[in-house]
């Protein structure tokens, strides 16, 4: 490659990222501008909004409510969606089609119509079972199958399932044993991926719980809105800085394994 | 190195009692008896689809037949799942778990198996160390070459003492020399161990190099079972004859208990044929070559037109006019052999088969 045609890449990929940085980093920037102005244009700049963020009432709850909410559906999508891939993978192959095309269906379906299909399901749960927002995870479990599935079905191509798992039971160990001491190891990016991918769309999820009548996270941001726009933005920006790191934890926390392997071949 | 198979001692006997399997309509295994002597090496041999797969996945309990028995040690195992069955199984593919290092997948069974944890490494090592791996216990998978995989594959099957050891083409993904190498290891390893094994091959080199006896199948039953030498000088069918080894088919006529081939009269391996035209089919190595004395055209007179080097031996081709014979000879007669050379052949008098049906020799 010659030299004018590197600087030419060059170019063009500090430009990529500047605009992509732009695109993500101005709205954000406008956001903590916002939450920083005083009372008037010429009041001098104040983080009283942000200071405020701890008299919003109920936001710790809505915030452990939307946790509590992304820890059941990780754990929940992965308990329903990875046996059932890994059974239809080695035993009934033909089915892999239709399981496909119902994980991938809630994709084509708008959310307000998921909602409005939902709606007797949750007045009957509400009234019948109970009327806990934690109840939400199942229809969020239903939002995530799409994403996960793809990712858990990435994973799952990337081993050689049928041998690694027929040795498994040859040297006398059950499907649990399996699943979790040699599918599950073996597959732990793909699962962090999934899992990562279920926590940032349950925190940033707002139609169903708002449309349900729950309070999470973005429905609480929402009513502080009616109450001081300052102050909301600054929960807003202050909950994607929270997602964020908590993302950030989450795919360290998770990748050790990954690095040791790659630090071993190396 | 009673360490590794420690009280069990003698492996034990192994018994498939007329065992069927179709899928969807389309029969793979029609009725496949067959019993393993304790300690014995037995090779299943055939071509893809012949069932031989299918036979060591049922031994297994990786599939279920049909109909029919298996039996170890006097002990029904036909109903357990094949992580009760006790079996110890080498893959085609490479099976280690990736995320284990070679000692830690060699433990991995003796953990199921509730061996504690002193004990387990012990025997780990023990394990490795039958196969020659121990400088590598601490490796993962893919630091390891395809012939060390499979041989740390060896030692986490018998690492548990298997009552029966499956071995599922473990060479076939390997290159030729490491091939013969580990062949010649698994057969060292087993009569150590002296465990019942069955062996499924397509290689019929492998077969005849490492069993005690060798059962030829064909569409999904046993043709021929009997020690190497006998399923290749004397094989029972056309089947047997042309997939062990390389056969001509040379065209004659029975008449006295015995077969004419272009004026040669070779003797029968089963002289109570009927009379009449036959196929002969003559191993490439019965054939010899002359080119001295007379060689004016006559039924055995004919022109190489082609010479395979083989290391100790060489295939030269010969062509009859009607039909091209293939001859096996050691490499310093058949170097002289160039392309294009008249030469005599002859055929020595060994008993050999007959096939009248095109079709059945496959």
């Amino acid at each position: 490659m010659n030299r004018a045609r590197r600087f030419r890449l060059g170019v063009f990929r500090v430009t990529v990222f500047l605009v992509m940085g732009a695109f993500f980093l101005i709205p954000i920037g406008a956001m903590v501008e916002f939450s920083t102005r005083g009372n008037s244009l010429t009041a001098p700049r104040t983080l009283q909004t942000w200071a405020d963020i701890i008299k919003v009432p109920d936001l710790v709850q809505a915030i452990t409510v939307s946790l509590e909410l992304a820890a059941i559906t990780s754990v929940g999508m992965l308990v329903l969606l990875l046996p059932t891939m890994v059974w239809v993978r080695l035993r009934l192959p033909g089915l892999t089609r239709i399981i496909e095309f119902i994980c991938l269906l809630p994709l084509t379906v708008p959310a307000i119509a998921l909602v409005v299909g939902m709606v007797p399901l949750y007045r009957w749960i509400k009234i019948n079972v109970s009327d806990s927002i934690l109840m939400l995870a199942f229809a969020y479990l239903v939002l995530v199958l799409p994403y996960t599935y793809r990712t858990l079905d990435a994973g799952l191509a990337s081993i050689d399932l049928k041998t690694l798992s027929e040795a498994a039971r040859s040297l006398g160990a059950g499907w649990g044993t399996v699943m979790l001491r040699v599918v599950v190891p073996n597959m732990s990016g793909a699962i962090l991926n999934a899992c990562l991918l279920s926590v940032a769309l349950v925190l940033g999820e707002f139609t169903f719980a708002n449309l349900l009548l729950y309070e999470n996270l973005q429905v609480a941001i929402l009513y502080q809105s009616f109450v001081s726009a300052g102050t909301s933005i600054a929960v807003a920006v202050a909950a994607l800085l929270f997602a964020f790191v908590l993302l950030l934890i989450l795919s360290f926390v998770g990748r050790p394994r990954a690095r040791m392997a790659r630090a071993e071949e190396a | 190195m009673k360490a590794v198979n420690g009280g069990r001692g003698a492996g034990v006997e192994v018994r498939l009692e007329d065992l069927r399997r179709h899928y969807a309509g389309v029969s793979a295994l029609n009725g496949l008896s067959l019993t393993l002597a304790p300690g014995e090496l037995v090779a299943l041999l055939g071509p893809s689809g012949c069932g031989k797969t299918t036979a060591l996945r049922l031994v297994a309990g990786l599939e279920e037949a049909n109909s029919g028995r298996v039996v170890f040690g006097g002990e029904d195992v036909t109903n357990l799942p094949a992580n009760k069955r006790e079996i110890g199984m080498v893959f085609q593919a490479y099976s280690l778990f990736p995320h284990m290092t070679a000692m830690q997948n060699v433990a991995f069974g003796l953990q199921l198996h509730k061996v504690g944890a002193a004990e387990r490494r012990k025997r780990a090592a023990d394990t490795l160390e039958l196969v020659g791996l121990s400088a590598h216990a601490n490796k993962f998978a893919h630091q390891l070459s395809g012939g060390q995989q499979q041989r740390v594959a060896l030692a986490r099957a018998l690492a548990i003492q298997p009552k029966v050891l499956l071995l599922d083409e473990p060479l076939s993904a390997l290159d030729a020399k490491v091939r013969s190498r580990l062949r010649d290891e698994i057969r060292r390893v087993q009569l150590e161990v002296g465990i019942t094994t069955l062996f499924v091959t397509h290689d019929q080199e492998e077969a005849l190099a490492i069993a005690d006896r060798v059962g030829v199948m064909n569409a999904g039953r046993i043709e021929q079972l009997g020690p190497p030498v006998e399923v290749y000088s004397r094989p029972a069918t056309p089947f047997v004859a042309s997939f062990v080894g390389l056969t001509n088919r040379l065209a004659g006529m029975v008449r006295g208990g015995a077969v004419e081939v272009r004026g040669i009269r070779l003797p029968l391996v089963q002289p109570e044929a009927p009379e009449g035209p036959a196929v002969a089919l003559v191993r490439p190595e019965a054939v010899t070559l002359t080119t001295d004395g007379q060689l004016a055209s006559g039924p055995l007179v004919g022109i190489v037109i082609a010479t395979a080097f083989l290391g100790a031996t060489s295939r030269v081709t010969v062509d009859l006019g009607d039909v091209t014979v293939l001859a096996q000879l050691p490499t310093s007669e058949a170097s002289a052999l160039t392309a294009g050379t008249r030469v005599r052949l002859a055929l020595r008098p060994d008993p050999v088969l007959i096939a009248r049906d095109d079709a059945a020799a496959g």
